[in-house]
């Protein structure tokens, strides 16, 4: 249906905007103060998703964003509702996930009053959104709406606020489609970088004898995954990625380090140590890659490539900075590099060190000798059954390090994970998201026994939305990272770290109306997974692993790469 | 051009500078004149560890605009950073860092202070001086008004604290560029 200048419900506009920017599936919670809203939601061919909790429906929003690309939405009520939100909102800011956020508020001659189910949510959230709006006009709403989403979705993508009062989405308004770009006199997102910058790029890059191109999140982001490996191809030049860029250079490959930071190789983190230039694309330089940051590649200068200018410099100075967006830098930078005829030959010596290094420290593990599961091996079965194709997403802990290492994620959008908040529980709600916006593909939830805990009323969701997503439990009975640290650095004194023998997860996933299995064996597990990708519906294995295992390697907290241990 | 021959810079000839420039900075933001944007600067300030040294927040010509003037020490914080960050935020539109030689900045302040019959001829002459005005009298004080650059009215405040400053309110810097001398 299409109106225009047609007298409706400010509701009913709010959902003829989101329409009209192309939303199909929205993801929450419906409540006292966001009734005309649903009331709205009734009659509008939009697809709503009901999770359990809201903190859910804004993890599904941002699986959908992560997995698709498109801004992912989610709804919820005033007060609890909104507060709800807050950690998915903080996550999506960390992470920059195009997400709209829109909640209810209480009737505007309650505002300020403490009244019933109150809470200032566009003051709690200030700090983590990208922006937001309090509407205060009726006729604001779907234009809120439109410039929500697009500032959401360019520039550096990020979590938007649209906050509505009950009162004023009940109101009747004119509503016009919005035609062209929205009016935000003080939002001009970059995107064309400057030529000369990347001609100095080029040539700094050209005279490199040891060279690391280190890429991060702003690459899946910019869909410029293509371009990136254009240009690291175009001469021998060793790449790595941040947890949040897996995927945008094809692993494994001859030119690939492995990940880099904490728990990244040996190799990617040296290299970086003793690298004479890094070319940084759509990373920003987190306390996790650099650790301690006066020892961080201490022989290196920096090109700087990002769309968001603060990020340049705002932890390691860049001695070229380069503002724009990768997509459009990188083959500037690639033909800019390749009318150089940089001599190949100066990277031998270099490459001849990578190599030594990556024999010297392969990543690897110790397997059982009897039935034990080891995790690793767990991640290289659901490598195997899945043949290095289905999207995953994870926890937060060691489940997720151990996925990042030993998955070899071959292209973006497919790892799908909570890397700048380190949100447990964000793996199965974001499944959800994820499997909504990509239903003809895998979605696997790679699960930790800690985390999946924190969201299991979620099991719910899938279950009643039938939405066919698989949950693959790391099971080791512990909130096993925070054990590791406390085994390593804390002398061994374990402190409600124990998960305890509770929930019998097989009994939790049934009562939810799922399937679940359990494995113990290290020789079933690959079995057991295809038998979990093969059933019909939503599916829970509990894998139960070697219960103290270490991720290894690592860099400890105020240390320097050259540091690494295990 | 041949291979291995390339006409390029050698990597130890670059540099990057600490960010810091050691001296006060004047920023002149426009913003739009919405509710929160106050919050949206202070809450940015605050949790970047930013600290302002003046805040001040008025109108412009146009209604739709408002000015915020805060001042800031660059020996201790990157300005360079504390712009871009603000540049992030939606509302604001502008920013300005004012050059110290090519920018008016004046402040108004608001001294109260014991006033004897013995000392008020002196605290009067010391108004004088300062092209400060007296604007309220009563028998055991003097409240003056002062406006100047922040350092004379920080000199002014030296010279009348020893008299017993009651009370004293500061307006925090404006600014505004310099005309050129040929416009």
């Amino acid at each position: 249906m299409f109106y225009t200048r047609l007298p409706m419900r400010a509701a009913d506009a709010l959902c003829e905007a989101l329409k009209a920017e192309g939303v199909e599936h929205v993801f929450g919670i419906p409540g006292g103060a966001n009734l005309p809203t649903y009331d709205a939601l009734y009659d509008a061919e939009l697809i709503h998703i009901q999770a359990r909790h809201e903190q859910g429906a804004g993890h599904a929003a941002e699986g959908y964003a992560k997995a698709s690309g498109r801004v992912g939405v989610a709804f919820a009520t005033s007060g609890p509702g909104a507060t709800n939100l807050v950690t998915a909102i903080a996550d999506a800011m960390m992470d920059s996930v195009p997400t709209v956020f829109i909640t209810g508020q209480v009737r505007t001659d309650l505002i300020g009053t403490d009244g019933f189910q109150e809470a200032d949510v566009t003051g709690i959230t200030m700090p983590v959104v990208k922006h937001s709006f309090l509407v205060t006009d009726p006729r604001q709403i779907p234009t809120y709406i439109h410039q929500a989403f697009h500032i959401a979705s360019t520039g550096r993508p990020g979590p938007v606020l649209v906050d509505v009062p009950q009162d004023l989405s009940r109101a009747d308004i004119e509503y016009e489609p919005a035609a062209g770009a929205p009016h935000l006199p003080g939002y001009k997102p970059p995107s064309e970088g400057n030529i000369k910058q990347i001609r100095l790029a080029a040539k700094a890059l050209a005279n490199a004898r040891r060279p690391v191109i280190y890429g991060g999140g702003g690459i899946v982001n910019a869909n410029a995954s293509q371009e990136f490996r254009d240009f690291c191809l175009s001469d021998r030049l060793p790449v790595t990625l941040t947890v949040m860029g897996l995927g945008a250079f094809p692993a494994p490959h001859e030119q690939w380090l492995g990940m880099l930071g904490m728990h990244g190789t040996r190799t990617a983190n040296y290299a970086m140590d003793n690298a004479d230039l890094i070319v940084a694309v759509g990373a920003r330089f987190d306390d996790r890659i650099t650790r301690k940051l006066a020892e961080f590649a201490p022989r290196a200068k920096f090109v700087h490539i990002d769309i968001d200018p603060a990020e340049i410099s705002k932890n390691v100075p860049a001695h070229i900075p380069i503002v724009g967006d990768a997509g459009d830098v990188l083959p500037k930078l690639t033909s800019e590099y390749g009318r150089l005829n940089a001599d190949p030959a100066r990277l031998e010596e270099w490459w001849k060190q990578i190599g030594a290094w990556q024999e010297e420290y392969p990543l690897g593990y110790e397997d059982s000798e009897d039935s034990e599961i080891k995790p690793q091996r767990m991640i290289e079965a659901l490598y195997k059954v899945t043949e290095g194709d289905a999207i995953i997403t994870s926890d937060v802990g060691q489940h997720q390090m151990w996925c990042a290492q030993y998955y070899n994620f071959s292209s973006p959008r497919r790892w799908i994970n909570s890397g700048g908040l380190g949100t447990m529980g964000f793996g199965l709600p974001a499944a959800i998201g994820a499997k909504v916006a990509k239903p003809d593909d895998t979605v696997v939830c790679l699960a930790g026994d800690g985390s999946l805990i924190m969201v299991c009323q979620e099991f719910a969701t899938a279950a009643v939305h039938d939405i066919p997503v698989k949950v693959f439990l790391m099971n080791n009975g512990y909130m096993g990272m925070v054990r590791q640290w406390q085994e390593l650095f804390w002398d061994g004194r374990y402190k409600s770290v124990e998960m305890g023998d509770s929930p019998d997860w097989v009994k939790l996933a049934e009562a939810f109306g799922w399937t679940g299995m359990r494995c113990t064996d290290k020789n079933e597990v690959e079995d057991a997974m295809q038998t979990a990708l093969q059933t019909d519906g939503p599916v829970l294995l509990d894998v139960q692993v070697t219960k103290t295992e270490n991720c290894f390697p690592m860099i400890p907290a105020g240390a320097a790469a050259r540091d690494m241990v295990g | 051009m041949e291979a291995g021959t390339p006409d390029l810079i050698k990597l130890e000839d670059l540099e990057v500078g600490s960010g810091l420039t050691g001296r006060k900075h004047v920023l002149s933001l426009l913003v739009e004149n919405k509710p929160g944007v106050l919050a949206r600067i202070a809450g940015l300030f605050a949790r970047r560890g930013f600290n302002i040294d003046t805040l001040t927040v008025g109108p412009t010509d146009d209604p739709e605009i408002s000015r915020i003037t805060l001042t800031l020490d660059g020996a201790v914080h990157p300005i360079d950073q504390v712009t871009k960050q603000l540049h992030k935020l939606v509302n604001v539109i502008k920013i300005r860092d004012m050059e110290p030689d090519q920018t008016v900045s004046r402040e108004m302040a608001l001294f109260r202070v014991q006033a004897t019959v013995e000392s008020r001829g002196e605290i009067v002459q010391f108004a004088d001086i300062f092209r400060a005005k007296i604007v309220d009298v009563s028998r055991r004080s003097l409240t003056i008004e002062v406006t100047g650059s922040n350092e004379k009215i920080d000199a002014f405040e030296r010279m009348i604290r020893p008299h017993g400053l009651i009370e004293m309110a500061r307006t925090g810097e404006v600014a505004i560029t310099r005309s050129r001398p040929d416009s």
